[in-house]
């Protein structure tokens, strides 16, 4: 079947399962990208710092706004922090553009799967299959072309938030406490080490992912704080049983001032 | 080598459309109703496990009756080809009119050419400004309807008892009982339960809600 304005109905699909990435290669959307053999790694925006953090009703996610390319400042404003669906979402550091088409393509499987098999994947489920999709990309990474992201979400089967960190092949773990990806990612999870702890607020958790956030970026180059002259604030979803949702700017000022100021 | 016996193609279409009619017509009914802040889906189906009514896209929903695994076929290809749409676009680029165009022509091209037709009819109904409302027969037939709507076996008793009872502006509860009352009267007994859904303009970017047996209440 050939892509086109005015798609098929899609009846003679073999074997058409619940999966809109199965669909998509079947019908030919995802051939594998062919590259010339001398081919050299181009360079492209990479997408820097973002956290997860559980508390005591779920978990927050946050990310920092900056894109990276060398040694240059690529977008100022840039989202790393995305809803997955109602309740969980998906965080990305690597190669922006691929980054956020996968963000894209999993946004899109989820609702997918929802609407065919009419009820939603579980949270496990969920991860696993961004796994896939992670490892789908390894050729592109050998090209140094990576992508690493974050999954959270609160798990309606075990009553609680789970966190999920990958690594470039696909690996999937799932973190107890907090995890971060990214250039900055280090020095977030040190002062997460410090300031986490069993049974935070929302407000307390935001406060201490705003605050890992700016403390990365006081080391790490790539990673952009708080820019408070521009308003250029941090990007942060709470995530509980009600279900996702992310915090306006003034929600967040708050936090970023405070943490800014802690620097000083 | 034997020949085939020549059968007249009026004959042919006429034994189909009579075969489907007659599959259709066992199935409940399913009514659509223009309330204020949307529509609302309702049918009547005494299984709690089994849907007729589901949510394709963001301001799109399809019904069918008839044979399940007929419309369940339609429908996953609907969702398919929305959500492939609006990827490989925008979002904004999914509408319920190219859906209706495809199903008239799958069921026509069904009815035509395979030797046993499609049991079934089927609803899109999309909200916007305005709302559309649109019903395909199983021989690809393509209507376009307004505010109130039904399908299945008593469509047109349906049909009729829903316009009568419609009014500008009503409420949603006032169309759940609007749509309940119109069953009664155009089936003449009590409906076996209930599947309702609406696409309500007030529910951000995904309109479809299901209706717990509460709000049918």
């Amino acid at each position: 079947m050939s892509p086109g304005p005015r798609l098929p109905l899609l009846f003679d699909i073999p074997a058409p399962g619940s999966s809109f990435t199965d669909l998509l290669s079947t019908l030919g959307y995802t051939r594998p990208l062919e590259f010339p053999t001398d081919a050299r790694s181009v360079t492209a925006p990479v997408g820097t710092t973002v956290l997860a953090l559980r508390y005591k009703d779920g978990v927050v996610m946050a990310g920092d706004r900056q894109a990276t390319e060398g040694n240059l400042v690529a977008h100022r404003e840039i989202r790393k922090v995305y809803p997955a669906d109602s309740h969980s979402g998906v965080a990305i550091a690597g190669t922006a553009g691929l980054a956020i088409e996968m963000v894209r393509l999993f946004q899109v499987e989820l609702e997918h799967y929802e609407k065919i098999e009419g009820s939603r994947l579980s949270l496990e489920g969920k991860a696993t299959f961004l796994a896939r999709l992670v490892r789908n990309q390894l050729p592109m990474a050998f090209q140094g072309l990576v992508v690493v992201p974050l999954f959270a979400g609160f798990d309606e089967l075990m009553g609680r938030g789970r966190l999920y960190t990958y690594d470039v092949v696909g690996g999937r773990y799932e973190e107890n406490d907090f995890g971060s990806t990214g250039s900055g990612a280090s020095l977030a999870k040190s002062y997460l080490r410090t300031a986490f702890s069993d049974g935070l607020t929302a407000d307390q958790a935001v406060n201490v992912a705003v605050g890992a956030l700016v403390s990365a970026a006081q080391e790490d180059t790539a990673t952009g704080g708080p820019d408070l002259r521009r308003g250029i604030l941090p990007i942060v979803m709470v995530i509980d049983k009600e279900g996702l949702r992310e915090l306006p700017d003034e929600a967040i000022r708050p936090a970023a001032e405070a943490a800014v100021e802690q620097i000083r | 080598m034997s020949l085939p016996f020549y059968v007249p193609p009026e004959q042919q279409v006429r034994d189909k459309a009579e075969f489907a009619r007659k599959g259709i017509a066992r199935g409940r009914s399913i009514a659509v109703i223009e309330y204020v802040d949307g529509l609302l889906l309702l049918a009547e189906n005494p299984s709690t496990a089994l849907k007729k009514i589901s949510e394709v896209y963001d301001r799109i929903a399809f019904a069918g009756v008839g044979r399940y695994n007929e419309f369940e076929t339609l429908r996953k290809a609907g969702i398919r080809q929305a959500d492939l749409m609006g990827y490989l676009y925008s979002r904004d680029d999914v509408n319920a009119q190219a859906l209706a165009t495809t199903f008239s022509e799958a069921l026509g091209a069904i009815f035509s050419r395979e030797l046993k037709p499609y049991e079934v009819e089927v609803l899109i109904a999309e909200v916007g400004e305005p709302n559309r409302i649109y019903r395909i027969s199983y021989d690809g037939t393509l209507n376009d309807e307004r505010r109130v709507t039904a399908i299945g076996g008593k469509s047109e008793a349906l049909t009729e008892a829903l316009r009568q009872g419609w009014s500008e502006g009503m409420t949603l509860e006032a169309a759940v009982a609007l749509g309940k009352s119109a069953f009664r009267t155009s089936e003449g007994r009590d409906p076996e339960g209930w599947e309702a859904a609406v696409l309500d303009r007030k529910n951000g970017r995904r309109t479809f809600r299901r209706l717990t047996a509460d709000q049918l209440a």
